[in-house]
């Protein structure tokens, strides 16, 4: 007599990213607090020092906020046109900003009133930063030049007309008082000696350069520009490094985290990445609502603030070590098991004698239902709300099973308007998921049928037939355009695969079949 | 039939058990199975098969043991005879001559010299008017007497033995058919007949399926095809019987028993479920679930202490009376059609193919038994009929045996067909099949062909599929390092999605060392490189789409083999991609060796099935046998052999590494064999005869046959002497393969051994003059022999073999046959001192 086989619960592959370490760190963090600013958010810079205040430049204002707050504790609001580039001093004390009309101010990070006003470009400033000695300002513009100013009695000190584009990004170096790099939209990077009148290295960068990034050693370079984040060694003479192309549009921001370990680039098609900055790979992805134009990440990693087109400003604060705790503290089971072991770890010594007994199968709820033939009973046991919300492959293989023993109508008839609702419900949320859809389908037609003659006796049941009505309407739109990409798809890879003649013998080419061409494809299957 | 007249087609194994009710010995010690052609004795303790009982020329179709003689049976067959048997020894006793066909047998205590057999009398021999016959068994002493005293008892009976039954002791008989019960009572020499409605309510039908009679009591218990059981009371009137309903079973009731003592009704049908319901207080019974597959007879012993069950799946099970399955007899499990080609598992030699519904049944050819079955599709089945179930449809084994691939199927009517594509990994140390991959769903339509890459020194295991969704594809065991996880065992995958023109791929085949792909899709046949998944070459011969595809093996692994659909058998030269040549045959089955050349192709001809077996590259058959059996054969398998045979004959080389089996188109099981093979099977065969009633252990083999041998030298040495083989005397041969730890200490054996040696130094020359006599005593005894053996009766099987094995030894000098008597002489003297001590 052979025991009871319990129903087979189908395993599906796990679909999506594999669980690293890094998608468990970057995953870490709380739901993000949305800020609406009144324009596009160009620059986000954090405050060296503590509590790490950032400032935010968006339209004609810089605001300050806090870490936590929601509301910006400071606003500059002196420009007469667009700010760029709200930065902090080392100190965190000056703020400094271009703008569209050409002015740089210098602001106390405690005052309102600009300190100090920069005039000599021509045109909209896009750059500002302090050297890192703090006493001079770089400031790079659209009237294609650099220039460098002193802040104590606000004269300018050089200016640097080498770029023939406008000139959208720089940094200073934090190492040397003298050194600052700047990045321009025709294609190159340039690094300056203040020392010196000219520059002293020009790497091309290949692209419009939209973001510069110095390591904390100083010794990379990271240049962001067109689809391409770039790296470059400063010691080797600005040798190109590596080169990522994991954007599909312009990338507009860089940020570094985790103490230089891993490196973010922020791009108009709405993602960040992260990389790990060992081997450049990509290890985790954030995906935002619109296309991001700036990117700050607290000391830490503490909270992520992203800037975006639209104007508003996402801010994602890192869970703290207990809250992070708590949640996979549910999941894990109570030791109960223990109590119940009693005796059952004795080990027999070399002389017993071993009485086997037989091992008691244990059954789930469903499967004891289904041995003793109660099949509605066990489709009862699945459509448990545990069950089908946490594990619907469940209640599909109980329902495929029952299928299988011919007796799915039975189970599914004679059902009250509440456990129907639940059943339908259950449809509703799993019918278009193609591991189910087959069973599902016929179990759905098997419900039509059998409740066709009470249809419009409950509005309960019948608002849910409406919304797998719905449901099943916008999947059948969904699927038809799903055929026609795959049609376009399948006519651009029949154009690029060289056609190629098929060597074949006397007779099969006198049967007018010979001269076929095989349509070969690698498979996309998945095995379970 | 026979045309060389060395190969023989026989049947091998596998015949089925559960024909008819299972007849169980008083002492419960046997149990006797219509088989075939043949009576099956099978020890219930053992659950071996102890005997054949042979001499019917058609199929068996009844045993019973006969009344007033409890170690005799008689079976009948359709061949118009009833035979005595005395099934302990296997000796045929007497033939009784009916004439017409006998479709089952029945007799009881109270009509001595008669039993009741059921027969069509009329001359037209319409199978639908039969009649229960007594025959008066003459006395005679003569082997076959013609029976001619035979007196109808009822007509218009049915066929199926079930359905007729003696009650209570022989007082009455009760028959049934279609609506109809019948009763005859013998006192009264009357029958009475009771007819039920025919309820067509709901599509259940009241047909009676079967009929039992309580020991002891007047009740009747009849199944029905409804699943009701009816209790029949106060039946030996007309008017005022009545019947009582029991209803538990879902479908047809298919056998009925009471059981000695008449406590208790067992009942059993297609659910699998035993069940036993206590006779009088119906609504209390027990169940014995999913004992396997249907049942279709239940038997007690005669001492109540044992039910057996015979079941579809041609098993034998025998239960405790505390309902508990205590062993069970499986034959080779023979569905309605075989859906898996027949198959050798490398590890164990053993036949594959589909067996109960959703297994692998793997089947010992050697020893004709069934080693175990792989539950592949690991569902509860559920008996019931009309229900679609898994099925196993395809199955294929890599060349080391360390992969299964099988494929199982569920067409539902309106349904897509739901397709596994499971792939097992066989585990060293629970030595069987573990699931490695689950592909569901790996194509979108029917698979149509599998097969393994078989050369042996490719490091990646690859599978190939071809379905009828117009692509085939190549599966692949993932590298280890694919797989991150430490845990994760390496899994199969997709590695390449083949189609081409969008034809329907048919067969599949891969050459010999796994270079080569051919697919054939419906006229033609594709050639694909395994490496780089090109398309080589195209090779066709149209009209009609290639139905068998077969690479050549070792020195003809050039060519490429294939039947047409137009009765032709072509060969492709893949050197110079080009038709070598053709013949117009209508091959059902092409077949590759693959321990040889040759190739096997089984043709139609006229209604049956003629067999050639050629080499690639010869123009001229090895060998070829006109009708080797009626019908299509669709099935055959080379079988590589344990042990070579050394025939020189050119018609029988090609069965000397490997044997050929095939089924018909009736799923028998045949297979060729040579005359130097039989002499052999004879020889062992001759050698392992031994009695039966005392268990054979070990220790039964040691000492039991030299006891006899103690006893039995002064008597004819029948059944003592043996000669001697060769390699040394049996009781040394089996000192050596005994296992050690049921012999007394090697110190004790040591010095008796060492002292009867010491005795023979002594005295020489008695010893000479000893085995001179021996030999002499034994010439004489074997002239006695061959006397006896024209008078015997026995199945000449024995006396043969005999005679064959005491032809092979004479190969050997003067000298060494001494020797040998010596040593014989010896370690008997020796032996016999140890049992004596």
């Amino acid at each position: 007599m052979a025991s009871f086989k319990p129903t087979k619960i189908q395993v599906y592959p796990k679909l999506g990213e594999k669980v690293t370490q890094d998608t468990l760190y970057w995953k870490n963090y709380k739901a993000p607090v949305q800020i609406k600013e009144f324009g596009a958010i160009t620059n986000i810079d954090f405050s060296p020092v503590a509590p790490h205040n950032f400032a935010v430049t968006a339209f004609t204002r810089v605001h300050i906020y806090g870490p936590f707050s929601q509301e910006p504790v400071k606003t500059f609001t002196r420009f007469k046109d667009t700010a760029y580039s709200g930065r902090f001093r080392s100190d965190g004390q000056l703020l400094v900003a271009g703008c569209e009309d050409s002015v740089v101010r210098l602001f106390d990070v405690s005052g309102k009133v600009a300190l100090r006003m920069f005039k000599g470009h021509t045109k909209a400033v896009h750059v500002t930063d302090f050297t890192s000695d703090g006493y001079q300002i770089l400031t790079g513009s659209d009237d294609y030049t650099c220039r460098l100013w002193d802040i104590p009695n606000a004269t300018e000190l050089n200016t640097y007309q080498e770029h023939t584009d406008y000139i959208r990004c720089g940094v200073t170096s934090k190492l040397n008082r003298d050194l600052f790099i700047t990045g321009s939209y025709d294609h190159t990077l340039k690094m300056f000696d203040a020392r010196l009148d000219k520059s002293v290295m020009t790497m091309d960068h290949g692209h419009p350069v939209e973001n510069l990034l110095l390591y904390p050693s100083e010794g990379l370079l990271v240049s962001a520009g067109g689809r391409y984040v770039k790296v470059w060694d400063l010691l080797k003479g600005g040798q190109p490094l590596v080169s990522m192309k994991n954007h599909h549009k312009t990338v507009t921001c860089l940020s570094l985290g985790s103490n230089g370990q891993r490196l973010l680039s922020a791009s108009l098609d709405r993602h960040v990445k992260v990389y790990n900055t060992t081997n450049y790979k990509v290890v985790h992805n954030f995906d935002y609502a619109a296309s991001i134009l700036s990117l700050g990440l607290a000391p830490d990693d503490e909270s992520i603030v992203v800037g975006m087109t639209n104007g508003i400003l996402s801010v994602k604060h890192r869970k703290s070590p207990e809250e992070s705790k708590e949640t996979s503290g549910q999941q894990r089971r109570k030791p109960s098991y223990r109590v119940f072991v009693k005796g059952k770890n004795y080990v027999p010594k070399q002389d017993d004698y071993l009485v086997s007994k037989p091992v008691k199968q244990h059954l789930a709820k469903y499967d004891k239902q289904l041995k003793r033939f109660n099949v509605s009973k066990a489709l009862d046991t699945a459509l448990e709300t545990w069950l089908r919300r946490r594990k619907p492959e469940i209640t599909v293989a109980v329902i495929k099973e029952l299928d299988r023993r011919g007796t799915l109508k039975n189970a599914l008839a004679g059902r009250d308007e509440q456990s129907l609702f639940h059943l339908l419900n259950f449809l509703i949320g799993n019918l278009v998921d193609p591991r189910f859809a087959p069973v599902l389908v016929t179990t759905a037609e098997m419900i039509l049928d059998i409740y066709r003659s009470v249809i419009g006796q409950s509005p309960v049941v019948d608002r849910q037939l409406l919304r797998l009505q719905d449901l099943l309407e916008r999947e059948i739109d969904y699927q038809k355009d799903l055929l026609e990409v795959l049609g376009m798809l399948d006519t651009m890879f029949a154009s690029s695969i060289p056609r190629k003649e098929v060597p074949c013998s006397g007779i099969s080419r006198s049967n007018g079949l010979g001269q076929g061409e095989a349509s070969t494809s690698r498979p996309q299957l998945q095995a379970t | 039939m026979v045309e060389h007249g060395d190969i023989r087609v026989v049947h091998r194994g596998g015949s089925k058990i559960n024909f008819r009710e299972p007849v169980i010995t008083n002492d419960s010690k046997f149990l006797l199975c219509a088989s075939g052609e043949c009576v099956k004795v099978f020890s219930t303790s053992t659950e071996e098969c102890v005997h054949d009982l042979r001499g019917h020329t058609d199929l068996v179709t009844g045993v019973i043991i006969k009344p007033s003689n409890h170690l005799q049976a008689y079976s009948c067959s359709a061949d118009g005879t009833v035979r005595l048997w005395d099934f302990t020894d296997g000796i045929l006793i007497k033939t009784y001559v009916i004439g017409h066909p006998i479709y089952s047998i029945h007799a009881s205590a109270s009509h001595e010299g008669v039993v009741f057999v059921v027969t069509s009398m009329h001359a037209d021999k319409r199978p639908d008017l039969l009649q229960l016959v007594a025959v008066h068994l003459p006395r005679s002493g003569d082997q076959m007497v013609e029976a001619r005293e035979l007196s109808a008892v009822l007509s218009d009976v049915s066929s199926n033995p079930l359905a007729i039954v003696f009650g209570r002791g022989g007082e009455y008989i009760a028959s049934t058919k279609g609506l109809k019960l019948e009763v005859y009572l013998f006192r009264k020499q009357k029958a009475y007949s009771f007819f039920l409605k025919e309820d067509n309510k709901k599509g259940r039908r009241n047909t009676f399926t079967c009929v039992a009679c309580h020991p002891k009591d007047d009740c009747i218990a009849t199944g029905h095809e409804d699943g009701k059981i009816r209790l029949w009371r106060n039946f030996n009137q007309k008017k005022e019987y009545t019947y009582s309903t029991l209803h538990w079973h879902h479908s047809a009731v298919s056998s009925l028993c009471f059981t000695p003592e008449g406590t208790n009704l067992l009942s059993g049908g297609i659910e699998s479920v035993l069940v036993q319901w206590r006779y009088n207080q119906e609504d209390q019974r027990e169940f014995l679930p999913r004992l396997g597959a249907a049942i279709t007879h239940i038997t007690v012993s005669p001492d109540g202490s044992l039910f057996f069950t015979s079941h579809s799946d041609n098993k034998i099970t025998i239960i405790q009376s505390c309902l508990k399955v205590s062993a069970a007899i499986q034959g080779l499990v023979k569905g309605e059609s075989v859906t898996t080609d027949l198959m050798m598992d490398p590890r164990s030699k053993s036949l594959v193919l589909n067996g109960k519904p959703g297994h692998l049944q793997f089947y010992s050819l050697q020893r004709d038994k069934l080693l175990y079955n792989l539950d592949v599709v690991q569902q509860e089945y559920i008996h019931e009929s009309g229900l679609q179930q898994f099925e196993v449809v395809k199955a294929a084994f890599d060349a080391s045996g360390n992969w299964l691939a099988t494929v199982e199927e569920r067409k539902q009517k309106g349904a897509e067909v739901e397709l596994n594509l499971k792939l097992w990994e066989f585990d060293e140390q629970t030595q069987s099949f573990v699931l490695n991959t689950t592909i569901s769903a790996p194509h979108e339509a029917q698979i149509t062909g599998m097969c393994f890459c078989h050369s042996t020194d490719n490091q990646t295991t690859m599978l190939v599929s071809t379905s009828k969704d117009g692509h085939f594809k190549a599966w692949q065991l993932d590298a280890q390092a694919h797989t991150e996880a430490a845990d994760e065992r390496p899994s199969w995958s997709c590695d390449f999605v083949g189609a081409y023109h969008s034809l329907v791929p048919e067969c599949c085949c891969f050459s010999a060392d796994g270079s080569l792909l051919a697919v054939s899709f419906q006229e033609v046949v594709t050639v694909w490189s395994t490496a780089s998944w090109e398309l080589l070459t195209t090779l066709s011969q149209p009209p009609k789409a290639i139905r068998n595809l077969c690479f050549g093996r070792l020195s003809c692994s050039k060519y490429l083999l294939g039947t047409t659909g137009n009765n032709l058998l072509c060969c492709w030269n893949l050197l110079t991609c080009s038709l070598e040549w053709s013949t117009s045959m209508d091959v059902s089955l092409l077949l590759a060796d693959p321990i040889s050349e040759n190739m096997a192709a089984f043709c139609r001809q006229a209604g049956s099935t003629d067999l050639f077996v050629f080499k690639p590259s010869e123009p001229r058959p090895l060998f070829s046998q006109k009708a080797v059996c009626p019908g299509k054969v669709t099935r055959a398998i080379f079988a590589p052999r344990e042990e070579m045979l050394e025939s020189c004959e050119e018609s029988s080389q090609w069965l000397n590494r490997s044997q050929l089996y095939f089924l018909t188109q009736h799923m028998d099981l045949m297979t060729f064999t040579t005359k130097v093979e039989e002499d052999r099977l004879m020889a062992s065969s001759k050698q392992l005869v031994i009695d039966d009633s005392v268990a054979m252990t070990p220790f039964y083999l040691l000492l039991g046959k030299h006891r006899q041998q103690d006893s039995g030298d002064a008597q004819s040495g029948i059944s003592t002497e043996r000669t001697p083989l060769p390699q040394g005397s049996v009781a040394i041969k089996e000192l050596l393969q005994t296992p050690a730890h049921v012999l007394p200490s090697t110190s004790f054996l040591c010095s008796m051994f060492v002292q009867s040696l010491l005795i023979s130094v002594t005295e020489p020359r008695e010893e000479n003059k000893a085995t001179e006599e021996e030999m002499e005593s034994e010439k004489e005894e074997e002239d006695s022999e061959e006397e006896m053996e024209s008078g015997t009766t026995r199945p000449e099987q024995a006396p043969l073999g005999r005679h064959a094995a005491e032809s092979a030894a004479p190969a050997l000098t003067k000298a060494q046959v001494r020797e040998l008597r010596r040593v014989k002489k010896l370690d008997r003297s020796w032996f016999a001192g140890l049992l004596d001590s």
